[in-house]
């Protein structure tokens, strides 16, 4: 059970051959094991999980029950949750408990799922390592010594050890598809706009976009299911008809069974194929793109010119939003608030200074100066100037091809602490992954294999506006050739 | 660029955050870090180039949404108010401002 697709899962608990609360307890078990070890989870809410799953046994003994009935999820700790503390893995909300269920939160509850915790994270989100949460590092199932990558660390790395069969996460410059990669899991990062921010605690409003961790791409889309839809609630919510994302699992149009992914075509980026990849990762990813022109699907370079500006342009962005939408931490309308302080002015400062981290500070920090008068120009409009350009870079290769493939991260998992003090280092590590969300494009990462120290590779995709579809069942079918994500951790045996 | 101590000290006040003089030595050197990774942008070519916000503008073909101006909230001043550290009588409580 605790390897299983949801299918199999969902399929287990339609022939009653196991209750939702006794799946719900072998996880919770597992949970209670493991996370001392891991840290993956800032709230493990097992009544909660058990209240839901019980509900789920008498959902289903009605016969309404859904894919997704009965089966435990994760969230990461940036997702509101009425009922539940809710901080973001931050000291400023290590108390907070939202009034109000996020949009997210929301469509698992509809769908019948189980909560069964809440994620750790880097704080706000901000973060490739997930070592910069209040509530200490999360550390990767495949070398406790190293880190699960991040910001949604937590939910991977829970993923990743089978403490739950399928987690959320958000995904600003790579949160989803960075540790996705370095935890050896699935995850998916969808088209800008497919899936509600309500609820979401904000990071940088034009780049955040919530998206499904799980072992398995076909897994990705039936949790896609429950996350995607139009909400008035959030304005930049698109207002487009509901899609089935499973819908391309089975046999992709146009292709026969000798050549299954035949028309497929596939661009590699020379900028992703470069030096500074490490040679192990280079290797996973050139075998896997080997895989894909086995089947039939046809590759070629293209150029990203502009992509080599995706981390400046990115860290003048996501700081410059960040800077904004962190303002509202101010020790007055929820969260912490500093018990010494002289007046208004200073209790803002010493509420600030106290319950914000050294990474979150500092974004807040660039963000104000680049935002600052006599610099907007030269650094903000600037990098809106060239966020087109890499936009457009994108459009230029969708015309010639259906994907772009490359590596998730430059390298597999790096040990704790290695790059903790030089934030230039960590945030280069998002290299690959920061060009998407900038483009408000499509991306998943799925593992292909792992490097000589046995530590998971991960391979992008990266689609045209709103392919997730096809980009989960381009996923899928490799992952019927392949049982890299079927993997299970060798520091977490079954 | 790089920024000098001082300038430091003028942008957290700008941010609001509290920094002691050791604390802003070392955040100094990290923004300058920072800084130094973001200067590469300066000598890119943009000219003629329109800013881009966000995804919704131009590239996805969408643009954000607006909503007739009328009161769609109930009044959950209760459950809100809840959560905030000093709250009397549904109004939020603050340092005296004025004297």
């Amino acid at each position: 059970m605790l390897n299983a697709s949801l299918f199999d899962l969902g399929a287990a608990l339609a022939a009653r051959k196991i209750s939702s609360v006794e799946l719900t307890g072998l996880f919770l078990d597992r949970i209670r094991r493991l996370n001392q070890k891991l840290n993956a989870f800032i709230t493990v809410a097992e009544e909660r999980a058990l209240a839901d799953a019980r509900v789920a046994d008498e959902r289903r003994s009605r016969g309404a029950a859904g894919p997704l009935t009965g089966i435990p999820v994760a969230h990461k700790d940036i997702f509101c949750t009425k009922g539940l503390r809710t901080t973001c893995g931050s000291r400023m909300l290590a108390g907070y408990e939202s009034p109000y269920d996020a949009r997210v939160i929301e469509g698992f509850s509809a769908a019948g799922a189980v909560l069964i915790g809440k994620t750790n994270m880097d704080e706000f989100a901000m973060g490739s390592s997930s070592e910069s949460s209040h509530f200490g590092p999360v550390r990767n199932p495949w070398d406790a010594t190293r880190v699960p990558g991040g910001s949604s660390g937590g939910s991977a790395a829970a993923v990743a050890a089978r403490m739950v069969p399928a987690a959320t996460g958000t995904d600003t410059g790579g949160s989803i598809r960075q540790p996705a990669a370095l935890s050896g899991v699935s995850g998916l990062k969808p088209t800008y706009g497919v899936v509600s921010r309500y609820g979401m605690v904000a990071f940088a409003s034009s780049l955040d976009q919530g998206g499904p961790l799980a072992k398995s791409a076909a897994d990705l889309a039936l949790l896609l299911n429950a996350m995607a839809g139009y909400d008035a609630r959030d304005s930049t919510s698109l207002e487009r008809p509901a899609e089935d994302y499973t819908r391309a699992l089975g046999v992709l149009p146009g292709a026969d069974a000798a050549k299954p992914l035949g028309g497929l075509r596939i661009g590699l980026p020379k900028e992703y194929f470069a030096e500074g990849v490490e040679p192990d990762v280079l290797a996973r990813v050139r075998e896997a793109v080997r895989w894909f022109e086995s089947q039939g699907a046809s590759t070629l370079e293209i150029e990203l010119p502009n992509a080599r500006h995706s981390i400046p342009v990115y860290y003048v962005i996501a700081p410059a939003e960040a800077s904004s939408n962190l303002a509202r931490f101010d020790g007055v309308r929820y969260g912490h608030r500093a018990q010494q302080f002289a007046d208004l002015a200073d209790m803002y400062r010493r509420t600030r200074a106290e319950g914000f981290g050294a990474e979150v500070k500092r974004r807040i920090l660039i963000g104000t100066y680049v935002l600052s008068h006599g610099y907007y120009d030269a650094y903000y409009l600037q990098a809106q100037k060239l966020r087109r350009l890499i936009a457009r870079d994108f459009a230029e290769a969708f015309k010639r091809c259906d994907f772009v493939m490359g590596p998730t991260a430059p390298g597999t998992a790096f040990p704790l602490g290695a790059k903790t003090s030089d934030p230039v280092q960590m945030y280069l590590s998002d290299i690959f992954t920061i060009a998407a969300p900038l483009a408000g494009l499509p991306g998943l990462s799925i593992p292909c294999g792992f490097d000589a120290a046995g530590l998971p590779v991960g391979l992008q995709l990266v689609g045209n506006y709103f392919s997730e579809a096809k980009l989960l069942g381009a996923a899928h079918r490799y992952q019927q050739a392949t049982d890299w994500h079927l993997r299970v951790p060798r520091e977490t045996p079954l | 660029m790089s920024l000098s101590l001082e300038q430091v000290q003028r942008v957290a006040a700008l941010a609001r955050i509290a920094i002691g003089p050791e604390e802003a030595r070392e955040v100094l050197a990290q923004l300058n870090r920072v800084l130094g990774l973001i200067d590469q942008l300066q000598a890119a070519d943009t000219r003629g180039i329109e800013p881009m916000a966000h995804p919704l503008d131009a590239e996805l073909g969408a643009s954000q949404r607006l909503r007739e101006d009328r009161v769609t909230e109930p009044d959950r001043r209760e459950a809100y108010q809840a959560v905030a550290p000093a709250v009397r009588k549904g109004l939020y409580l603050v340092p005296k401002v004025i004297e």
